[in-house]
């Protein structure tokens, strides 16, 4: 019913945009054409092109003194890379699934990988054509979003960790996710304003605590982290669910402590001297993007080239130097320099990868459920007086309406009586 | 009958844009996943019924502190001069001329701890929070609305004849009869709008409250929350803002009908 609906919808746009005038029609036949031109040169000179689809700024680009990834590439093999970018892990698979492009080398996250590998939109790699994936640490490999690695080859990875701002905290006092939900830091915890991450960390703190890597949760298990979430806002340590907001906050010393991404708070440490980092004692989520071929790829050698390349410790150095996560490979790390290896943002220790978790796929309704009750632990438990308060706002609207709705039609009929007699 | 014609394109753009996407939200809001028929959707607003009175009041207060501030400003800007009107009109614009956000995002700015503002304050010795509180969401709001509650007052004042005050003048009325029997009477129809286009948005704005507010969110945020995974949810409660909404604007026209016709 709902899809019915959305294809009327569809189809309403469809009309609409036909009555669009020469602007519309004229950009839509563009959009045509290179569609069609893609088609040829794909059916003409397939062999010399690879289609690689990937996070923003999440490669090398070699404009500050560093290697152009791509440019090497394309110099060293002869083929052209089309290189394109998404968002989001959902945009990447609606893209997948729903438009006709072809893509070679996608990047997606662990959920993600786990999600496309079991809808069958991957395809399993062909090892020989990898001989560099041996420098793949085997830590990365044979998680549950892929338990025989068969399908993909950790690119980069990165965890949560915390960032607090020294001039309001002292040095060492922090060790952990349970020193948020303290009302101490009044009005000063930042937490993940999406459902996943800031349901994880609650998890985590639950007693007893649940596992966030779980492949699906209960609505207990959800319900009990939400009032975790619901606690951090009312013993008032919360300052507010943010995103990117983040950046600003914490650089501009607005608030104390903030748990982010890990890649992140390096960004945020170089912007301001007075923030330093905590990794929780408790372990945090640990994410895996991979390379990975998906079904509708045209060039899979190509592909596995590609992903072979990236694989040499020399270019996974640069890229690893340039978007500052952490890398898989053993032979890139021996390469990087002192900064890079000392710090455990970059590099933690091997004891502290061991309490991390990955994330699973979970099942759509898992998932809109978590969303759901994230937004009740964003907004706090209603109240019966306000309920009642809102039905009976509620009714007196509607009242009123009718009132003066039967009030004006008397008038008319009155109204028109007068004019008749008139 | 005929006088209808030129209005057809814009109908066509109502009936495509407004009454097919209130026709869908109805829809969404009376089902289930599945399209059966169900009112749960409504229980799950109950949820949320303190972020609707959170709303409404932070609605009111803003609704209500912009008419204190825009009502004198109108009348003397619609006393001067028309070249000078023009000006004056012109400047209250100039905020309007930047992106909503980078206003909003001004004042977070300006109001932030260890900001322009509070570190003033705190050279006299107040200590305040300034942001993350209602009062910062009221002054996004006000600041953010002010200029749509100023225009229609100032409309309908400016067309307030000359000749009418002096009149009432005439027959003896002092400057706060003058006010009561004539200039107001006559501004109501622009205060009514002007209460309209303020409450309204206000009510139901996002980002305001997310970038100046602190862990309260208003309805706004909510609806484009829920929106994201629970199109259902997210239309009931759509529904629910809209119908009080509705019955706000009634209110308001019968109550501008009495003041305006009836005496």
């Amino acid at each position: 019913m709902k899809r019915g609906l959305c294809i009327l919808t569809a189809l309403m746009l469809i009309l609409l945009s036909a009555a669009c005038l020469t602007s519309c029609e004229s950009s839509e036949a563009s959009a045509e054409d290179s569609a069609k031109s893609t088609a040829t040169a794909d059916s003409a000179s397939n062999a010399r092109e690879v289609n690689v689809y990937n996070w923003g700024e999440y490669i090398a680009p070699g404009d500050d003194g560093g290697m152009n990834v791509i440019a090497e590439f394309e110099k060293r093999y002869g083929i052209k890379v089309n290189y394109t970018n998404f968002e989001t892990n959902e945009e990447l698979y609606n893209v997948l699934k729903n438009s006709n492009s072809s893509y070679d080398v996608i990047i997606p996250s662990d959920y993600m990988v786990a999600r496309l590998r079991e809808e069958g939109m991957l395809e399993k790699l062909n090892f020989d054509n990898i001989p560099n994936y041996k420098n793949i640490d085997e830590r990365f490999l044979n998680q549950d979003f892929d338990p025989d690695s068969e399908y993909s080859v950790p690119y980069s990875w990165g965890f949560i960790a915390m960032v607090y701002n020294k001039a309001m905290i002292p040095e060492g006092e922090l060790t952990g996710f349970h020193d948020m939900w303290n009302p101490k830091y009044e009005n000063g915890v930042l937490m993940f304003n999406n459902s996943r991450d800031a349901m994880a960390i609650a998890m985590q703190l639950c007693d007893p605590p649940i596992d966030p890597g779980a492949k699906s949760f209960s609505e207990e298990d959800i319900s009990r982290a939400t009032d975790k979430l619901i606690e951090l806002k009312e013993c008032g340590a919360l300052k507010k669910y943010v995103m990117d907001q983040v950046f600003t906050e914490m650089e501009g010393s607005q608030a104390a402590i903030a748990a982010y991404y890990a890649g992140d708070i390096s960004t945020m440490m170089d912007n301001n001297e007075d923030l330093d980092y905590v990794i929780p004692e408790e372990g945090s989520n640990l994410f895996i993007d991979s390379m990975c071929i998906p079904t509708c790829c045209k060039h899979k050698e190509n592909a596995e080239l590609f992903i072979n390349f990236m694989c040499e410790p020399e270019i996974a150095a640069e890229n690893a130097a340039y978007i500052y996560y952490g890398t898989p490979n053993k032979e890139a790390l021996e390469l990087m320099d002192e900064d890079y290896l000392e710090s455990e943002l970059t590099n933690p220790p091997e004891e502290y990868l061991d309490k991390c978790y990955t994330f699973t796929n979970l099942d759509d309704k898992t998932y809109s459920r978590m969303q759901e009750d994230f937004i009740k632990a964003c907004t706090g438990k209603a109240s019966d007086a306000s309920v009642v308060t809102v039905a009976v706002l509620l009714g007196l609207v509607l009242l009123a309406t009718l009132t003066i709705t039967v009030l004006n039609i008397r008038r008319a009929i009155r109204n028109r009586g007068r004019i008749n007699k008139l | 009958m005929k006088s209808k014609k030129p209005s057809i394109p814009y109908l066509g753009w109502m009936l495509v844009f407004t009454i097919v996407p209130l026709l869908m939200v109805l829809y969404y809001a009376f089902t289930d996943d599945t399209g059966a028929f169900t009112l749960n959707n409504f229980q799950n607003v109950s949820d949320y019924s303190h972020i609707f009175l959170y709303s409404l009041y932070v609605a009111l207060i803003s609704t209500v502190i912009c008419l204190v501030l825009a009502y004198p400003l109108a009348f003397s800007i619609s006393r001067c001069t028309q070249r000078k009107q023009s000006l004056i009109i012109m400047f209250l614009m100039v905020p309007m001329w930047m992106n909503f956000l980078l206003r909003v995002y001004a004042w977070v700015l300006i109001l932030q701890s260890y900001g322009p503002l509070d570190t003033m304050l705190q050279f006299f010795g107040i200590h305040i929070k300034l942001i993350g509180n209602t009062g910062a969401i009221v002054v996004g709001m006000v600041y953010e609305f002010l200029p749509i509650m100023i225009l229609p007052i100032h409309a309908v004042m400016s067309k307030i004849d000359d000749s009418l005050i002096e009149a009432a003048q005439d027959l003896g009325c002092n400057g706060f009869y003058v006010f009561r029997k004539v200039i107001f009477p006559l501004s109501v129809p622009g205060i009514i709008s002007g209460v309209t286009m303020v409450f309204v948005p206000t009510a139901s704005t996002f980002l305001v409250a997310q970038y100046l507010g602190g862990d309260q969110l208003m309805i706004g945020d909510v609806i484009e929350r829920v929106f994201q995974f629970n199109h259902n949810t997210g239309s009931a409660i759509a529904l629910v803002l809209m119908v009080v909404i509705l019955g706000f604007l009634v209110f308001m026209n019968r109550f501008g009908d009495k003041e305006a016709v009836g005496r």
